[in-house]
C-alpha cells in the first residue's frame, strides 16, 4: 500500500501546482509537504511525488539527494541540528556538539534507539548573532550552553 | 547614534501586521510609484541612487533592471533572493521577520517598473517560520488591494509567491537559484546568457537580494539625491552590517556605507568579548578575503574593500580572536566549501575536498613540508576556473589565510 496524503495536504498540493507555469517547479514545495506528512522521502514517497508531477521517480531522487534538508530516511521525533560553521565554532559549538553526543549517546547522523532524537551537525543556519545556535525541528535556539541544552531537552517528551 | 533607515521601525510592536504598518509607515511608496510615476521615471531614480546589490556582488540595481528587454512577448519574472546562505549573514532574516511589508512594497515597485507580473521569494528552507510570516503578510496585502489584479485601480497586476529552498548554499547563487526554482538540482548555469534576458523558465528575470529590494520604497519617497547623501556618491544608502563572532554585542547595525570597520567592531558592537584580543576579521561573509587585526582601519564600502584586496560581500563581519587557531578556521572554511560545492566543475569539486583533506591531516599531526604550497596551488586553480563564483568564494578565504598567516600554519606542519 503506498501512503496517501491527507485531504488537507491534497488541497494544498493543488494550490501549489497552480503557482508555476511548469509542474516540475513545484517539486520542492511538494517534497516539503511530503516530508511533513510522512516524516521522510523514501522510495515510496518518491513515487507518489513523481506521479503527481508526471516525471520519473529517478528525477525526484536526483532532487532529494541534492538538498540536505530532505531526508531519505526517517529521523527521530526531535531532529536536533547544531550549527558548526564559523560564527558558532568561534563560540564553542564543538563543545556543545560533544556534550550532545555524550548526553544522547549517539554520533552526528544517528538516531537514538527509542527514535526520539536525531543529531545532525549543519552548516550556517543564519542565526550567527545568537551563536552558538541550533534548531530542534523548525524552532531556533540560540546563545546555547550546556545548562540551556539540559533545560531544553528535559522539556521534550 | 546614526540615523536608521531600513531598520528605523523595527522596534514597533507587531510591525509585521499590515494594520500597524499602514498606520506607521503606509504603502506610501507604492501609492506614489504606481499613481504618480512612470516606469521610466522609477528606473531613472533607482539608477541615479546608485543602489548597489546587497547580496554580494554589488551590481547597481537600476542598471540590472535596465538590461531586461521590454520588447518580448514572454512573461518576465522577479526572484527575490532570500537564501541567505553566506556564513555570518543574518540581516535578511531581520528584515523579513520584522518588516515584511517593506520588502513587499519594494517588490511591487520593482515589478511595476520592469513590467513584471509574477514574483517569487526564494527563501532558505530553514527559515520556515519566516516563510509563514511572509505568506501571511502577502495575503494581507492581497486583501488590501496592494497585490492581485488591478492594484490600486491602476490596471497593474502582480502575484507574489514564497518558494522555500531545502538546504543548499549554491542555491543562493543566482543561476543555481533559478535551476532550483525550476525544480532541479541547484547547478549554476553558464553565463551569458544573463538572467535579465534568459532566466526563470527561459524568460527575462530580475534577481535581487532582500535588502536591495527593501531599499526601493525609500528611494521612491525621498529621491536619489537624498539616498546618495545617506551613503557615498558611488554607493548610495546604508548597509545592514551583521556582526558575529567574539564580540560583546553581536547583532545587526545599520550604518552609512563607508563607516569604518574598526568603529563597527569596537564602537557599535562593543569591542571584543572580555579578555579576548582581536586576531582577524572576515569583512563580508566567509567568502571574503580575511583581514588581519592591523588592517581593519578601513571604510566599509564596495570600492574601499576592493582596494584592500577584500570584498564587502554580504556585509557580514565575523570577528576572530587571538586564541583561535587559523588552522581550525581553515578546517571550518574548507569543510563548508567541500560540502557545498555542487560538483559540476572539477576544480571546485576536487579542489575543495582535496584541500579539506590536507587540512584535516595537518590538524591530526600529519603535516608535511610542501602542504601549504600544495594548498595554494589547488586554491589558485579554482580562481576564475569555474562556472559560478563558488570556486572563487572558496579560494579567496583559503588563499588569504595561507598568505597572511603562513607562519602560523607552517608551525602546525613542521614536525
Ligand atoms: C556561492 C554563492 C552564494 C550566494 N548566496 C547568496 C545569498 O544567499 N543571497 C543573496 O542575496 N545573494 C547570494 N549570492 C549572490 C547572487 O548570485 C546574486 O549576485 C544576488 O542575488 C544579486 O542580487 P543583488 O544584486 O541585489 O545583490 C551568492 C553568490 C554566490 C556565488
Amino acid at each position: 500500500m503506498s501512503p496517501e496524503f491527507s485531504d488537507q495536504t491534497k488541497k494544498k498540493i493543488e494550490e501549489v501546482l497552480s503557482r508555476y507555469p511548469r509542474k516540475e517547479a513545484a517539486i520542492l514545495p511538494l517534497l516539503h509537504l511530503t516530508q511533513r506528512e510522512f516524516g521522510c522521502i523514501s522510495n515510496e514517497e518518491e513515487k507518489i511525488v513523481a506521479e503527481i508531477l508526471g516525471i520519473k521517480p529517478i528525477k525526484v531522487r536526483e532532487v532529494v539527494s541534492f538538498y540536505t534538508m530532505l531526508n531519505p530516511k526517517p529521523v527521530g521525533k526531535y531532529h536536533i541540528q547544531v550549527c558548526s560553521n564559523l560564527s558558532c565554532f568561534l563560540m564553542e559549538a564543538e563543545e556543545l556538539i560533544d556534550y550532545l553526543k555524550e548526553k544522547l549517546g549517539i554520533e552526528p547522523g544517528e538516531t537514538t534507539p527509542d527514535k526520539k532524537f536525531t543529531l545532525t551537525t549543519v552548516e550556517c543556519l543564519g542565526a550567527c548573532d545568537q551563536a552558538p545556535s541550533m534548531m530542534i525541528n523548525f524552532d531556533y535556539y540560540g546563545h546555547l550552553d550546556k545548562k540551556k541544552i539540559d533545560e531544553l531537552l528535559d522539556k521534550l517528551k | 547614534m546614526e540615523e536608521k533607515l531600513l531598520t528605523r521601525h523595527f522596534d514597533l510592536k507587531n510591525l509585521y501586521k499590515i494594520e500597524v504598518y499602514l498606520k506607521e509607515v503606509g504603502y506610501q511608496a507604492v501609492k506614489r510609484a504606481l499613481k504618480e510615476m512612470k516606469p521610466e521615471e522609477i528606473l531613472e531614480e533607482v539608477k541615479n541612487a546608485n543602489l548597489r546589490g546587497r547580496g554580494g556582488a554589488g551590481f547597481p540595481a537600476g542598471v540590472k533592471w535596465g538590461f531586461v528587454p521590454q520588447d518580448v512577448d514572454k512573461p518576465k519574472y522577479l526572484c527575490v533572493n532570500a537564501d541567505e546562505g553566506e556564513p555570518g549573514t543574518f540581516k535578511d532574516r531581520y528584515i523579513m521577520s520584522h518588516n515584511p511589508h517593506l520588502m513587499i512594497e519594494g517588490i511591487i515597485i520593482t515589478c511595476f517598473c520592469v513590467g513584471i507580473h509574477t514574483a517569487f521569494i526564494y527563501i532558505r528552507g530553514e527559515y520556515e517560520a519566516i516563510a509563514l510570516r511572509l505568506e501571511q503578510a502577502i495575503s494581507e496585502a492581497y486583501k488590501k488591494g496592494f497585490l492581485g489584479k488591478n492594484i490600486l485601480e491602476t490596471g497593474f497586476d502582480l502575484d507574489v509567491f514564497v518558494h522555500r529552498g531545502a538546504g543548499a548554499y549554491i542555491c543562493g547563487e543566482e543561476t543555481g537559484l533559478l535551476e532550483s526554482l525550476e525544480g532541479k538540482r541547484g547547478h549554476p548555469r553558464l553565463k551569458p546568457p544573463f538572467p535579465a534576458s534568459i532566466g526563470l523558465f527561459q524568460c527575462p528575470t530580475v534577481i535581487n537580494n532582500v535588502e536591495t529590494i527593501s531599499n526601493i520604497p525609500q528611494i521612491i519617497l525621498n529621491g536619489a539625491e537624498w539616498f546618495l547623501k545617506k551613503g557615498l556618491p558611488k554607493d548610495g544608502g546604508t548597509r545592514i552590517f551583521g556582526v558575529s563572532g567574539v564580540v560583546k554585542n553581536p547583532g545587526i547595525y545599520e550604518l552609512p556605507l563607508g563607516t569604518n570597520l574598526k568603529d563597527i567592531i569596537f564602537k557599535y558592537a562593543g569591542g571584543m568579548k572580555e579578555g579576548k584580543k582581536l586576531k582577524a576579521v572576515f569583512p563580508g561573509g566567509m567568502s571574503a578575503p580575511i583581514l588581519k587585526a592591523d588592517e581593519i582601519n578601513i571604510k566599509m564600502d564596495f570600492d574601499s574593500l576592493v582596494e584592500a584586496e577584500s570584498m564587502l560581500g554580504s556585509a557580514a563581519i565575523i570577528v576572530i580572536d587571538e586564541e583561535t587557531s587559523m588552522l581550525d578556521v581553515l578546517k571550518v572554511v574548507t569543510r563548508f566549501y567541500s560540502h557545498e560545492s555542487c560538483g559540476q566543475c572539477t576544480p571546485c569539486r576536487i579542489g575543495n575536498s582535496w584541500i579539506n583533506k590536507i587540512i584535516k591531516r595537518i590538524a591530526a599531526g600529519g603535516g608535511k613540508r610542501g602542504d601549504i604550497d600544495n594548498i595554494i596551488r589547488l586554491a589558485s586553480n579554482m580562481m576564475g576556473k569555474t562556472l559560478c563564483p563558488l570556486g572563487d568564494a572558496a579560494a579567496m578565504p583559503i588563499l588569504s589565510i595561507t598568505k597572511k598567516f603562513r607562519k602560523e600554519i607552517e608551525s602546525y606542519t613542521a614536525n
